[in-house]
């Protein structure tokens, strides 16, 4: 029993004034209060248990949290190291897939150049045998003759020049659509660059494929006039939706080939419209291929979307093109009817123009 | 003999016009021009009764030189005028279809004028 209590139950039990019958309550009280005292010490000895546990709890929690936080601040500076990695990836994609339309031109461009080189080449030539035979009509003396070839020698310089001018132009054309950085916004004339890109793809795609063949129906508006646009970039989404549309009408028509009917009627056909609206330029590419699912069309403008086989499609030209578009405040739209064809817009506003000139 | 040249280049009229001068102003060979497939089988129309020499280019825009070749061999039944074939892409490809579709020659450009000389006199 506790020291206290026994000290008073010494007492209580040497006292002569309390009856036994007090004595044996105040015995029986003391005792309760005893029991009763053990077990509020042992309560609290339990108590200081649990805080002592506690407490090493707590701390492991929060040398836990600690750990936690550390790793959580590594995951993050690798995790921005992802994202610049990925950003220098995109941007490196970006490169390729202009690159691969350069790909796409190379040919077209061959062509293009091809021609006036030929006539420079030949001008060049047969204009050093002019000035051989005037040489002998000069000694011969007649005048006439020396003047009619002095004529057809200057007609063939002017020509010369011409052409080379043409191989240049175009060789600018091909520099400035390989440029990393973009361009300059400029007035530009439209429908001259839609009609030269439409060539270009055209040319490239026929050398690339000999089989390759379609009907070209083109349909510019004289009131487009010129915009201000960065011609490469614009030139570039051109050519996507150009060669997209090309490459849409021959599958159908390798298809169609392939069906046992054998002599079908198909002719694969692109046509290009430019129309000019109230406030804004309208370029549509349509063909006459087999038409966007549904289910897919809303993700066309996605980056790396694409239908073609493995290898063939980066999956960049319409998200590209969609950036480039957005990027001159305009819009670009695709309909598309399964089984019929599909028609992409391209939106540029007039409105903005204005501050340009 | 009439040489018809068919091309979408325009110029090449005044570079046959020139290469091949000496020629035509003695009178030895006598040049038409066409500058397109279409154009070329107007004009082989009005000259029917005579005989021709067709020099054509391959990769033209609307109806192709092997198109018109095609044509050309499958209408004029005798004797179907001499057919030599230009083209800017010296392919395999391009030279079976020509030599299929009954091409009687093949050349690639750029030209050589002097060999398309030899054969010009030759053929004449």
């Amino acid at each position: 029993m506790n020291q206290n209590l026994q000290h008073i139950l010494d007492l209580i039990n040497e006292s002569s004034k309390l009856s036994e019958d007090d004595k044996t309550i105040v015995h029986n009280a003391l005792k309760k209060a005893d029991k009763d005292l053990v077990i509020s010490e042992f309560k609290l000895e339990r108590t200081n248990k649990v805080k002592r546990t506690t407490a090493i709890l707590l701390e492991e929690t929060i040398e836990e949290l600690e750990q936690k936080q550390a790793a959580i601040k590594q995951t993050n500076i690798a995790l921005n190291k992802s994202l610049e990695d990925l950003k220098s990836t995109q941007a490196q994609l970006v490169q390729a897939e202009k690159m691969a339309s350069l790909g796409e031109l190379t040919a077209g461009i061959a062509h293009e150049i091809q021609n006036p080189l030929n006539f420079v080449n030949n001008f060049s030539e047969v204009s050093k045998e002019l000035l051989e035979e005037m040489l002998e009509e000069l000694q011969n003396g007649d005048t006439e003759e020396v003047n009619a070839i002095a004529n057809d020698v200057i007609q063939n310089l002017e020509k010369i020049v011409h052409h080379g001018q043409r191989a240049d132009g175009i060789i600018k054309g091909m520099l400035q659509h390989s440029r990393t950085n973009s361009g300059e916004k400029e007035a530009t004339d439209i429908n001259v660059l839609v009609d030269e890109y439409l060539r270009l793809a055209y040319h490239g795609l026929r050398s690339k494929d000999k089989t390759f063949n379609a009907s070209l129906d083109t349909n510019y508006d004289d009131s487009v006039g010129k915009l201000n646009i960065v011609p490469q970039d614009i030139g570039r989404v051109i050519l996507n939706l150009i060669t997209n549309a090309f490459y849409a009408s021959n599958e159908k028509k390798k298809e169609l080939e392939k069906e046992p009917s054998g002599l079908n009627r198909f002719q694969p056909t692109v046509s290009i419209t430019t129309k000019k609206e109230n406030n804004h330029i309208e370029i549509k590419v349509s063909d006459n291929g087999n038409g966007i699912p549904k289910d897919i069309i809303a993700k066309i403008f996605q980056p790396f979307f694409t239908t073609k086989p493995t290898g063939q499609g980066t999956g960049l030209g319409l998200s590209l093109s969609y950036d480039i578009i957005t990027a001159h405040k305009g819009e670009l739209n695709a309909n598309s009817t399964e089984g019929q064809g599909t028609e992409i817009i391209i939106s540029l506003p007039i409105k903005d123009q204005d501050k340009w000139k | 003999m009439k040489i018809l040249v068919v091309d979408d280049e325009q110029d090449v009229k005044v570079l046959f016009q020139q290469r091949f001068r000496k020629e035509i102003k003695k009178g030895e060979l006598d040049f038409v021009f066409a500058f397109s497939g279409e154009e070329a089988i107007k004009t082989l129309e009005t000259i029917a009764h005579e005989a021709v020499l067709i020099l054509s280019d391959i990769n033209m825009p609307g109806m192709s030189g092997l198109q018109l070749l095609e044509i050309i061999k499958k209408d004029y039944v005798a004797p179907p005028p001499v057919v030599m074939m230009v083209t800017a892409y010296g392919d395999e490809e391009n030279f079976n279809t020509a030599k299929a579709l009954g091409a009687d020659d093949f050349l690639t450009k750029p030209v050589d004028f002097k060999l398309l000389k030899e054969k010009l006199i030759q053929k004449k």
